[in-house]
């Protein structure tokens, strides 16, 4: 009985997530648009599974992806390897990236303007390995992003100069890099970061930074999600000036 | 039962992009740590349950939301509905005013019903020992996604370059950094980038590609792109100010307690 009123009470939690986007919609639709919503009993399914979807992604995160990130943070700091704890780094930033839909969709668009800039031949050849090369290219820095951001959490680097160093680079970098290239290395700091990444990262690094002495898991903690969102930026627009 | 073939595609999906993460995880463990997972039936669990999850999730968004938003995204952004609201000087800026709201509510919308935003809302309020609310930190992250794309939206159709948004917005959070309560940049950089993944992308990315196909003079390749590093830019911003009002609430509460303890003698 416990568990069911319990089951019940995070889906109406996903509910309430939802309806902001159900209103949204509603009221443009309606009244914007003045149009009927079409195929209702499709929406009613689709809004249903988002609901469900939903309350089995929170209990999964608390049961499996929290825990997991943290416990390996706590084994690492045990262990005191910092060569494969940033191994480890890397290869998570590296392996979540490079599979990631959002940037091979982001990746395929890109190498469209680059064959309409006439930067590349636009054949199907040289998209498609202008697309492979820039979707290595994210990965390796998002790679390199989790990297830095673990070794700053171990010696204690407070992330605002790092990050306003970055900004510096983005900025020098926008200057260089080929104007058809900009917006899409703007972008490609913020479609990085998925779904399943966040939440192990983040918990990573919290993990990290309370299992060392003289960190704060608040201060020290967070920060490696920005990171990663802002090393793509960089490395693209210098593969934009490379290729 | 159409939608239950393509859910369990999308499912399949699902398993394939975590697939290498799973490998990472596990491959570490056994070889480097060499220690086995504590509690490894709850965590598979757990991942189960993420993969199942995120399956209904995109599922139920690909059959629902997204067809009709992009609709509403096109038809929003269509000529001839623009032209309806063109004043004495034809076309101006304000006539793409529902344009405006719609990214507004839109950004706002979806960034609520972001999973991983909710991941680390939640990670934030455990950190935090109940210091920084999950909906305060989810309301403001929103507020900054909807206010940037809706000035995104209004760049597209100004046709002004997007890196004089970006490096002045750079210029604002490094001043803000300065004076921000220190606990909460991280954070704060960190909302920058979890706000945009399964979906907002999807929906901010037909907006912006509809708006750049329609308006005179903007090419989709060129301007419609953008949007997104629009979304990820203000929220840095927007929690920063959440914690500056939380901190200066808190403050003046002290201050009333103090002064009531003194009346109070």
């Amino acid at each position: 009985m416990k568990a069911i009123r319990a089951i019940l009470k995070s889906l109406l939690d996903s509910l309430r997530d939802l309806l902001p986007i159900i209103g949204v919609i509603a009221f443009f639709q309606l009244i914007v648009l003045q149009q009927p919503i079409p195929n209702f009993g499709e929406i009613a399914t689709g809004i249903l599974f988002v609901v469900i979807g939903l309350t089995l992604f929170v209990h999964g995160l608390n049961l499996g992806l929290f825990p997991i990130g943290e416990s390996m943070a706590y084994a690492f700091a045990k262990k005191g390897s910092v060569f494969w704890l940033l191994m480890f780094a890397f290869a998570l930033g590296f392996g979540t990236t490079v599979a990631e839909p959002a940037l091979i969709a982001v990746a395929d668009e890109a190498a469209r303007v680059a064959a309409s800039g006439h930067m590349i031949e636009d054949n199907k050849a040289s998209k498609s390995s202008y697309a492979f090369g820039l979707r290595i290219t994210v990965a390796v820095s998002v790679g390199f992003a989790i990297l830095i951001g673990v070794l700053r959490i171990i010696k204690g680097w407070p992330l605002q100069y790092l990050i306003i160093g970055g900004y510096i680079g983005v900025v020098i970098m926008t200057v260089f890099a080929p104007k058809e290239i900009i917006g899409i290395a703007y972008d490609s700091g913020g479609v990085t970061t998925s779904t399943i990444t966040v939440p192990l990262v983040t918990a990573l690094g919290v993990g990290l930074a309370s299992s060392i002495k003289g960190r704060n898991p608040m201060i020290d903690g967070f920060g490696l999600i920005a990171f990663a969102s802002l090393t793509p930026m960089i490395f693209v627009m210098g593969y934009g000036m490379v290729v | 039962m159409h939608i239950l073939v393509d859910l369990f595609y999308t499912i399949l999906a699902t398993i394939w992009d975590v697939l290498p993460i799973a490998l990472i995880i596990f491959g570490f463990q056994l070889f480097v740590l060499r220690k086995a997972i504590p509690n490894l039936k709850k965590i598979l669990m757990g991942f189960f349950l993420v993969l199942l999850g995120l399956g209904f999730f995109l599922e139920g968004l690909e059959a629902a939301l997204f067809p009709l938003g992009k609709l509403m995204a096109e038809q929003l952004t269509d000529p001839a509905f623009i032209a309806s609201f063109s004043s004495a000087d034809g076309i101006t800026w304000w006539s793409y005013k529902w344009v405006y709201l719609f990214a507004f509510a839109i950004g706002f919308s979806t960034t609520i019903a972001e999973p991983s935003l909710l991941a680390v809302a939640i990670k934030a309020n455990q950190v935090s020992a109940g210091s920084i609310g999950i909906w305060g930190l989810r309301i403001a992250v929103a507020i900054g996604v909807a206010v940037g794309i809706s000035l995104g939206v209004f760049r597209i159709v100004t046709g002004t370059p997007l890196y004089w948004y970006i490096i002045t917005g750079y210029v604002f959070v490094v001043i803000q950094t300065l004076y921000a309560p220190r606990m909460i940049i991280a954070l704060a950089y960190d909302s920058g980038g979890v706000t945009t993944s399964t979906v907002t992308v999807p929906l901010v990315a037909a907006l912006g590609l509809g708006l750049s196909s329609t308006v005179p003079g903007r090419s989709p390749l060129l301007d419609g792109f953008g949007l997104i590093a629009f979304a990820s830019l203000f929220p840095i911003m927007s929690v920063m100010v959440y914690a500056q009002i939380s901190e200066w609430k808190a403050l003046r509460a002290k201050k009333h307690l103090t002064e009531e303890m003194r009346n109070a003698l």
